[in-house]
């Protein structure tokens, strides 16, 4: 089974919790889950045995709307049974519309409201630094979560403490260019915060594979931009902002999934 | 009372190497021993609140503590998000000390003013209150409640002549008056003008620097009738005397004698700024008077 075939159960696995819950961002989800993929499979340290261990690399999703994604790839890691997605947004359930931390290993924040995760990732990263040790923090936020001041904020103190443990992904997808477009600058504004910066495909596998796997450059805060597409691989949910929360009925799974087939 | 804060903050880091003090640019100055003698855990952040406060999550969730301190609408308001989010809902644990609640930069305006400061607080589940009347009782809070979860401290411009209070779960029993009479409850920087307004009136005076946790039903109200001062927009502590001694057979009168919810535009010092609001201790005494001749009808919704 190639990365890809992989990625493609879980987007089949989402699909089907969003669908038995009437409820999800599944178009986010599938943004982000390459790269939480190859994060997971090839880069982050973790011990499903010890989901809080002091080794550990410390991965929030900022974003937390795309929360499938993560429920996904921590089932495949081991975190928890894969039959636990079809408990998704259900009462009593532990895997919510965004990820609550009390409640699901392996997931270190709970994030939902925007603009959260890259500060707590700050003072993750400076703890890190003040106690000597080597892990890192990845942070995964969206372009349109990028409207938001903390994100900035929170680089301005990355650059001034020099936290080269943290890596942010961006996930742009441009879903924010209807209000506020970043044209051809993104890159640009991210690198005048004192970032280094990489830009890839966020879908190609072996792109995201070796633009996170460059070490830390200089006290720097290292940034992957992630070309994606919302709703990657299925025509009807690409960019279409009426799947940005949307659930599939019954009618359209069967077709989705016969999509991915 | 900001001298021993440094002292007391001081101390703590001191005694524990994972305690942190984030700063947002304000006493920097009076911190600046504790910065050279514990290199790196005393930070001047900067003039980014919503940031510093999410950075301070990150801290405890990798295993420090935080003490965050600024002055109060930025802290407060500007980073209500974060402290609800980040501390309240993912359960971690930071000190929050505030500067300027109230009117104590009356002349700065409505943009340094911060009377909502203890009611915002008090909607976040699982954040302690304490509003220190004296510096004494600022280090009394510091030194017995590092162990508690997450806590807001309000320090205050003003401070009662002496302190009184020497635990930050019980309150003071300060004056015991006759059965006939309402409790007056005051919290904090209060106490003198509560003091001088019940004069020789027969009331029992009750003196808080926590205005959560209080233990209301620890209370004792023999004619039913309460008064909690407090110097900002009126908490629900005055709510929560009366519920736990509501019953069937028993109804509470608990009122709040506190900061009306207006933008006050204008300037001058704190004292003229409360003396034009009805906040000082002739106008408190003229309406505990009007309980005493006038008992008020059994309300159950206790009026702010």
């Amino acid at each position: 089974m190639t990365t890809h075939d992989k990625v493609k159960d879980m987007k089949r696995m989402i699909l089907l919790a969003a669908h038995q819950a009437g409820e999800g961002h599944v178009a986010s989800a599938f943004s982000i889950l390459d790269a939480l993929y190859v994060l997971y499979q090839a880069h982050v340290t973790y011990d499903t045995s010890d989901p809080r261990s002091a080794n550990r690399d410390y991965v929030i999703l900022s974003k937390g709307h795309g929360c499938l994604a993560l429920y996904a790839v921590l089932s495949s890691c081991g975190f928890f049974p894969s039959e636990k997605l079809s408990t998704f947004c259900k009462f009593g359930s532990d895997l919510g519309g965004h990820p609550h931390c009390c409640k699901i290993p392996g997931v270190e924040a709970s994030t939902g409201s925007l603009g959260h995760g890259l500060p707590m990732a700050v003072g993750i990263a400076k703890a890190l630094k003040m106690m000597g040790k080597p892990n890192r923090v990845y942070c995964i936020v969206g372009d349109g979560e990028l409207n938001e001041g903390s994100c900035w904020e929170s680089l301005l103190i990355a650059e001034q403490h020099k936290l080269d443990n943290i890596v942010l992904l961006v996930d742009y997808n441009h879903s924010n260019d209807r209000a506020i477009s970043y044209g051809d600058d993104l890159l640009g504004k991210l690198k005048s915060f004192g970032c280094t910066i990489e830009g890839v495909d966020g879908h190609n596998h072996g792109s995201i594979y070796f633009a996170l796997g460059t070490g830390p450059v200089n006290g720097k805060v290292k940034c992957v931009v992630l070309e994606t597409i919302k709703g990657k691989g299925i025509k009807e949910m690409e960019n279409n902002p009426a799947w940005h929360h949307r659930a599939p009925t019954s009618e359209e799974l069967n077709r989705f999934l016969e999509e991915l087939a | 009372m900001r001298k021993q804060f440094v002292k007391s903050v001081t101390k703590l880091l001191a005694d524990d190497p994972s305690r942190v003090l984030l700063l947002g640019d304000i006493g920097v100055f009076g911190f600046r021993q504790a910065a050279a003698d514990f290199p790196g855990r005393v930070i001047n952040v900067g003039i980014l609140e919503q940031a510093t406060v999410g950075m301070a999550a990150g801290l405890a969730m990798a295993g420090m503590k935080p003490i965050v301190h600024t002055i109060a609408p930025f802290l407060v308001e500007r980073a209500y998000e974060q402290l609800k989010i980040d501390f309240g809902y993912q359960k971690l644990s930071g000190t929050f000390v505030s500067v300027g609640g109230s009117f104590d930069y009356a002349s700065l305006g409505c943009t340094h003013h911060c009377p909502g400061d203890v009611n915002l607080i008090e909607n976040i589940d699982g954040f302690s209150i304490l509003v220190p009347g004296h510096p004494d009782e600022l280090g009394m809070i510091l030194d017995t409640t590092s162990h508690w979860g997450n806590k807001y401290i309000r320090l205050s411009e003003t401070s009662n002549s002496k302190p009184v209070s020497d635990n930050p779960i019980s309150p003071t029993l300060v004056r015991m008056g006759d059965s006939y009479h309402p409790v007056v409850v005051a919290v904090g920087p209060c106490l003198d003008m509560v003091m001088e307004a019940v004069g020789d009136l027969p009331v029992t005076v009750l003196y808080t620097v926590a205005v959560r946790p209080f233990p209301a039903h620890e209370i004792t109200l023999p004619n039913k009738n309460v008064i909690v001062v407090e110097p900002y927009y009126s908490s629900q502590l005055a709510n929560r005397i009366a519920r736990s001694h509501t019953s069937k057979h028993i109804q509470i009168n608990a009122r709040s004698f506190s900061l009306p919810r207006r933008f006050i535009e204008e300037y001058g010092d704190q004292n003229r700024i409360n003396l034009m609001l009805g906040f000082y201790a002739n106008a408190l005494r003229v309406e505990i008077n009007q309980w005493i001749t006038s008992p008020p009808s059994y309300e159950k919704t206790p009026r702010a």
